[in-house]
């Protein structure tokens, strides 16, 4: 809804959340469900319904459980039967710097008590943490502490050990070192997000007298908001690709009429510099793992002359499709798309020109269009927004780009073979298809939250359920990796079987688009049939679960062999296969023959 | 403001607030008469009426208002037309 995306008005959104909410429920969109506890240390009630607007806005139904007044700690640590019932998939810890209660009384106590109540108010949450991760097993969000509203050692309350300043910043920094070793475990930053907003608003104190809120009532949209980047990262939503303008958007000027020497790019001039930082910033955001992609109306060899620019920061290795002609943008976008093999809603276009925005967010259902007028706003927006929060960082991420810039190198190669079967022998690939080993849980995770295409049950892990499958012998687990000789394409593949005497229920099979039709799942069929008979399984049952997203694997298990049993009206199917009647299908992809990192 | 434009602007805050296009508000009107008045309601009402009316409410009138007349009464007293300066955040 436009309503609330980045820049929203928050006062507008405080007023008319109810027929915010109705409008929402009735669009008919696809949501997941997910059970989400606030166990609060002040009122969390506003921010409760603000952030379910939000989520339902990134197609996820929340429901609630909200602790009493205060009660977060003593809703985690104690036997709690209706939380427990509840069984949360996430639980959202909302403390405060009004929780905090080791300040230091006494300026002039020594500085190794003020170091013992820094660690027993440590101890106050690492304890709950961890009975909260051994009863639930699902994802925490934490609040930091923002700063203190007054200093009573002014300047000095940052350094000196009995300033409230210093100590929040300390239990800040232990903080982050708990989140640094625990999966599954994330920060909600409300330091920086107070300060961004302003401090003096943030912790306007009537909010405190009158309504026990911790923050001010208006800022609770952009408090949910921030919140919603973090879940709906966790939940595989975040965004994957930025579809890029040119012309004065990623330098001033027309590269078409003002020639190469006529752009501003780089530390020259005002607007140079400021395109300059923008470009530094899109960099950055490739290095973590983002697809940047160009969507232009240019002839293709200027927009090539404008990124071969000396100052230019993206050169045209950087991105993984240029679109520069003078096709209408909607459409290039979706042939973007089409060619990474990924939705054209996991795309964000950024244009200087507010007509093209319009055209697109009119065109295309789903995409993200930040709106700026100017190039100074443009990078805030972008960040604001959070398009791409990062809640886990894998290896896998950072080569994401060279794997889809392969991609592309093996379509043109693709283009000179006759014969299908030849190019893929030629690729010379390699497979590594083994039981889930830990290095690579999290990778494991982080896939089966983000498939949407080729998953046939789409069924969602967190960290925690992942272990207890991994560690059960009830299941059948299979990840599978695809190199080949233009580079290795990851973790590509995940299937989970739960073994139902001599029956195997295919609860997840699912393959990154990046490998299709390279017939990787082939491959990993065979690996799991033969697992089958080694372990005395006689029958395969495999579902297919319909959503808007996976029709390309509606007939996946009927190309497997499989024979149909049942074909339900709402798409749904179940499919049968007898192990003793199998043959092998992958002919092109070398399985288990390389040493894999695990060992 | 006069009184009798200061209740023509709440009753529309007062719409919108609680998603209802038939409530009719008067002087004294309370918090019983309107279904979904509850105290956390009344946090998003005074709210919409601050930025509605460019103003704000001190702690001890928000506690302390007897009737929808009372609260038109500060709002006519204090209300601006020009919008206080805001930070980026909230633009």
């Amino acid at each position: 809804m436009k309503a609330l995306q980045v820049p929203f008005d928050s006062a507008w959104i405080l007023k008319n959340r109810r027929k915010i909410k109705k409008e929402l429920l009735a669009d008919g969109t696809p949501r997941i469900e997910k059970k989400i506890a606030v166990l609060g240390g002040s009122t969390t009630n506003d921010i409760v319904s603000i952030l379910e607007l939000f989520l339902l806005d990134n197609g996820i139904q929340p429901t609630f459980y909200q602790s009493e007044y205060a009660r977060y700690w003593q809703d985690a640590m104690f036997e709690n039967p209706e939380l427990e019932t509840f069984a949360p998939d996430l639980i959202f810890i909302h403390t405060s710097s009004r929780n905090i209660t080791e300040f230091p009384q006494d300026v002039y106590c020594p500085a190794a008590e003020v170091d013992a109540a820094l660690e027993r108010q440590y101890t106050h949450f690492t304890q709950m943490w961890e009975r909260l991760e051994q009863v639930y097993h699902c994802p925490i969000i934490q609040n930091n502490f923002e700063l203190p509203s007054y200093r009573l050692l002014g300047n000095r309350d940052a350094s000196d050990v009995h300033g409230k300043v210093n100590f929040i910043t300390r239990l800040n920094c232990k903080f982050y070192e708990y989140a640094n070793t625990h999966t599954a475990f994330y920060i909600h930053d409300i330091n920086y997000l107070s300060a961004s907003y302003g401090l003096d608003a943030w912790l306007e104190p009537s909010y405190w007298y009158l309504y026990k809120y911790a923050l001010c009532v208006p800022a609770i949209p952009d408090f949910a908001y921030s919140l919603t980047r973090i879940i709906r990262s966790i939940y595989g939503k975040n965004k994957k690709v930025l579809a890029l303008d040119l012309d004065n958007t990623l330098w001033g000027g027309v590269i078409g009429d003002d020639g190469q020497e006529g752009i501003e790019i780089g530390h020259e001039t005002s607007m140079g510099q400021a395109y300059e930082e923008l470009q530094c910033y899109l960099k950055q955001q490739k290095n973590i793992g983002v697809l940047l992609t160009v969507c232009s109306k240019n002839e293709p060899e200027n927009a090539l002359l404008g990124l071969q620019h000396p100052s230019s920061v993206l050169k045209p290795a950087d991105f993984v499709v240029i679109k520069a002609n003078w096709e209408p943008k909607d459409r290039n976008l979706l042939e973007t798309a089409s060619e990474l093999n990924l939705l054209p809603e996991s795309m964000v276009f950024v244009d200087d020109n507010p007509a093209e925005r319009a055209i697109v967010s009119a065109q295309i259902p789903g995409v993200a269009v930040p709106e700026f007028d100017c190039v100074e706003a443009c990078l805030r927006q972008l960040d604001r927004a959070g398009y791409f929060e990062v809640t886990t960082l894998s290896s896998d991420d950072a080569k994401r780009n060279a794997m889809y810039q392969a991609n592309a190198q093996r379509a043109e190669m693709q283009k000179t073979f006759a014969d299908y079967t030849e190019y893929l022998k030629s690729l010379e690939m390699q497979g590594t298809i083994r039981d889930f080993e830990p290095i690579y849980l999290q990778r494991i995770v982080q896939l089966t939250n983000k498939s949407n295409q080729f998953n046939l049950t789409t069924k969602r892990y967190t960290q925690s359920e992942m272990e207890a499958v991994a560690a059960s012998d009830q299941y059948i687990r299979l990840y599978g990796r695809l190199e080949d000789k233009f580079g290795d394409n990851g973790i590509v593949s995940v299937v989970i079987g739960e073994k139902a005497a001599d029956t195997l229920h295919i609860d997840l099979w699912l393959m990154s688009c990046r490998v299709l039709k390279r017939d990787m799942e082939f491959a990993m069929l065979d690996e799991l049939v033969q697992q089958c008979r080694q372990q005395g399984m006689k029958k395969i049952v495999g579902y297919y679960y319909k959503t808007a997203k996976n029709a390309m694997v509606k007939e996946l298990y009927g190309t497997f062999g499989f024979t149909k049993t049942k074909d339900m009206e709402n798409g749904d199917s179940v499919w049968e296969l007898n192990v003793a009647d199998y043959t092998e299908k992958n002919h092109v992809i070398t399985v288990n023959q390389k040493e894999c990192a695990g060992q | 403001m006069t009184h009798a434009e200061v209740m023509e602007r709440l009753t529309g805050v007062f719409r919108d607030v609680f998603d209802d296009d038939s409530i009719v508000i008067t002087d004294q009107t309370t918090a019983n008469d309107i279904e979904d008045w509850d105290s956390l309601e009344h946090i998003n009402l005074i709210e919409a009426v601050e930025q509605a009316f460019h103003m704000q409410f001190q702690m001890k009138e928000v506690s302390g208002m007897k009737n929808v007349g009372e609260m038109a009464e500060i709002v006519a007293s204090r209300a601006s037309e020009k919008p206080k300066k805001k930070g980026f955040f909230r633009r």
